[in-house]
């Protein structure tokens, strides 16, 4: 199946394109225990997981589609509020300090790969993001390297570079806004964001 | 939270004819003094401390009321730099308004060092003032001012006086004149967040907008003259460099070039921004020239190299990078040339903030996971943390060096503070709603 063949290429790729190390100083629950491989790259494992709705409404944008802030991209089809289909998931999460992407999120970055490229004319903007901690700029700069680091996985897959755009918050819009750790882990982020008609 | 809390333990004097003077207990004030939107909370004690007594202005028999309490503001900006202890005014004996009305002994036997007394009058539209600053205990009087201005700069006199003092006592330069501007998130009732970059006295006083929008504003930088801001704007969705004239409000759009265009700096001629750009890559610095607009690379590689920051001299640019693997400080020629490793202490340094002599560099160090304001003498290179982190961020340095202005968190929520840099003195400024970050105190 296509789906698979993927999957392996961006496997494969993602061991190939390690960067920076990872500087992990806790084991979080979606680094362990789920199945590789699978299309559900479910967000059960993450901690408080209604926090991704978040209590902050995520941005009204001009330019993108109308979607609620769970299933932002709703508005190109149903699968993408399927809480089945990889192609509802708009978020990937990473590591303290590390633009690495995380085995889990491997489908999900496929499945919209795989979108784009029967989609020819559809815009994707990956928005890279940043927990609050250390200085502001700095964290531009992380939240922009792993935008990239995303927007790679998916040119390896043959999406056309036209196709997507990236751009960083760092620190400056949470999705939520809490202190400790279970809010700056869900604050370390690209966002999935398909442009509007 | 208007209200005064005042926990004193009062220690013993001794004094001897050479007028030692040892202060044995800790005072610790807690004393909040609300100003238009920023309250300001003094958390950490004064060590030896200078005993002073500023009494209230006076005037003519039957004058108006003067609409800015001088001694107040002036009180109030001398307490706040850490080398005062200001005498509470219910403690006054009495309140003199003129040297002939002045008795050393009621100051003395309230244990004050110096004594400040003054007259505000109004005078066709206009105010004279007149202050005296005396030494209690040699009686005699050691600094005399008189000064006429319009009724819009009644608290811009006030700000003027506490840097004479200061001057006169400590012998720095005082800081109470100059601004800060400052970014305050909002949340509406929708949910939205209102991005406001303000500029107010550096007292948190009288705060105005000067640019606002939906999309965040981050990285406000003074030019030497303190006639414009830089700052960086996501307004059209991706980040650009404005250049904003702060009597006029008008602005440029400097930089908008794709990927990231950020933490902008000015040279200390005014002539040149150096800044961060992505679009060859990675992040790296450049400046640019504000006249001709043209853009010179002075970082290459893979890295992040950010925030970059100018030496006063206008000699070197200090930077953060992670070409070594974390973020650190570097230093290299403004011409370009050899970079070198300025930190070696701590997993995280970034936000470098020079004092305005040059002498000292402060950083947002960290170490798993906990951030803390630091400084590094830049003569020996050893660092020294003057904050309790753990998130703490975007060091500013007042412009006599004295203190260091920040974004911290308290209860919650994203506050500035203020330290000394002897770490003796430590306030916060405490927007009554929303967030405040990225502080820039001006020049």
């Amino acid at each position: 199946m296509k789906l698979n063949q993927s999957v392996l290429a961006l496997a494969i790729a993602a061991a190939l394109l390690t960067g920076c190390s990872s500087d992990d100083e806790t084991a979080t629950d979606f680094m362990d225990g789920t199945q590789g491989g699978t299309a559900d790259a479910s967000l059960s494992g993450y901690g408080d997981g209604s926090g991704i709705s978040g209590s902050e409404t995520y941005g009204s944008g001009s330019g993108y589609g109308s979607g609620s802030a769970e299933y932002p991209n709703a508005f190109l089809g149903s699968e993408f509020s399927d809480p089945s289909n990889p192609l509802s998931k708009s978020m990937i999460y990473f590591m303290y300090d590390s633009s690495q992407v995380q085995q889990d999120f491997i489908p999900v970055i496929a499945a919209h790969a795989q979108y784009l490229l029967s989609h020819p004319t559809r815009r994707l903007t990956l928005e890279g993001h940043a927990d609050e901690r250390g200085s502001s700029e700095y964290n531009i700069a992380l939240g922009e390297q792993r935008a990239k680091s995303v927007a790679r996985m998916m040119k390896v897959q043959g999406v056309s570079e036209s196709q997507l755009q990236v751009v960083s918050y760092g620190e400056e819009k949470p999705a939520v806004d809490g202190h400790d750790e279970s809010a700056h882990q869900l604050n370390r982020r690209v966002e999935l964001l398909y442009q509007g008609q | 939270m208007g209200n005064i809390l005042l926990y004193v333990e009062k220690g013993v004097r001794v004094f001897n004819l050479i007028r030692k003077i040892v202060l044995l207990s800790f005072i610790a004030l807690y004393t909040s003094v609300t100003h238009a939107e920023l309250t300001i909370q003094i958390t950490k004690g004064t060590e030896k401390a200078m005993p002073i007594a500023i009494v209230p202005f006076g005037g003519q028999a039957g004058q108006a009321a003067i609409p800015v309490d001088i001694a107040e503001v002036v009180d109030n900006d001398l307490n706040r730099s850490g080398y005062f202890d200001t005498l509470p005014r219910k403690d006054m004996l009495t309140k003199p308004a003129t040297p002939e009305e002045v008795r050393f002994r009621n100051w003395q036997v309230l244990g004050q060092d110096y004594l400040v007394i003054g007259q505000v009058i109004p005078e066709g539209g206009r105010y004279n003032i007149n202050f005296q600053l005396f030494d209690v205990y040699k009686n005699e009087q050691m600094l005399g001012y008189r000064m006429t201005v319009p009724s819009n700069e009644l608290r811009k006199s006030a700000h003027h006086i506490s840097d004479l003092l200061f001057e006169k006592l400590i012998g720095k330069k005082g800081d109470f004149s100059g601004r800060i501007a400052y970014v305050t998130v909002n949340k509406e009732p929708n949910g939205r967040k209102k991005y406001n970059l303000e500029v107010a006295d550096s007292d948190g006083y009288g705060p105005r907008a000067v640019a606002a929008s939906y999309e965040p504003i981050m990285s406000p930088a003074w030019s030497p003259d303190g006639r414009m801001l830089a700052y960086v704007s996501f307004e059209s969705k991706s980040s650009a460099i404005y250049v904003q004239e702060l009597a006029t409000g008008k602005r440029t759009r400097v930089a908008d070039f794709r990927g990231i265009n950020g933490a902008p700096a000015w040279s200390p001629d005014g002539s040149k921004l150096a800044l961060t750009l992505s679009k060859d890559g990675s992040p790296d610095i450049f400046t640019l020239d504000l006249s001709s607009r043209s853009l010179t690379k002075l970082s290459t590689g893979y890295s992040i190299d950010t925030e970059p920051v100018w030496s006063p001299d206008g000699n070197h640019i200090v930077f953060t990078s992670d070409r070594g693997g974390k973020p650190q400080l570097y230093m290299m020629p403004t011409r370009g040339g050899q970079v070198k490793r300025l930190t070696f202490d701590g997993a995280y340094n970034a936000g470098a903030s020079f004092s305005s002599d040059g002498s000292s560099l402060a950083m947002v160090h960290g170490n798993k996971g906990d951030y803390r304001i630091a400084v590094m003498d830049m003569g020996s290179r050893t660092i020294n943390v003057l904050t309790g982190g753990p998130l703490d961020d975007a060091p500013s340095f007042s412009p006599n060096g004295t203190k260091i202005l920040y974004a911290t968190k308290q209860g919650g929520r994203t506050v500035l503070s203020v330290v000394s840099i002897d770490g003796r003195m430590q306030q916060k400024l405490v927007l009554n709603s929303g967030e405040v970050r990225e502080p820039a105190w001006s020049p």
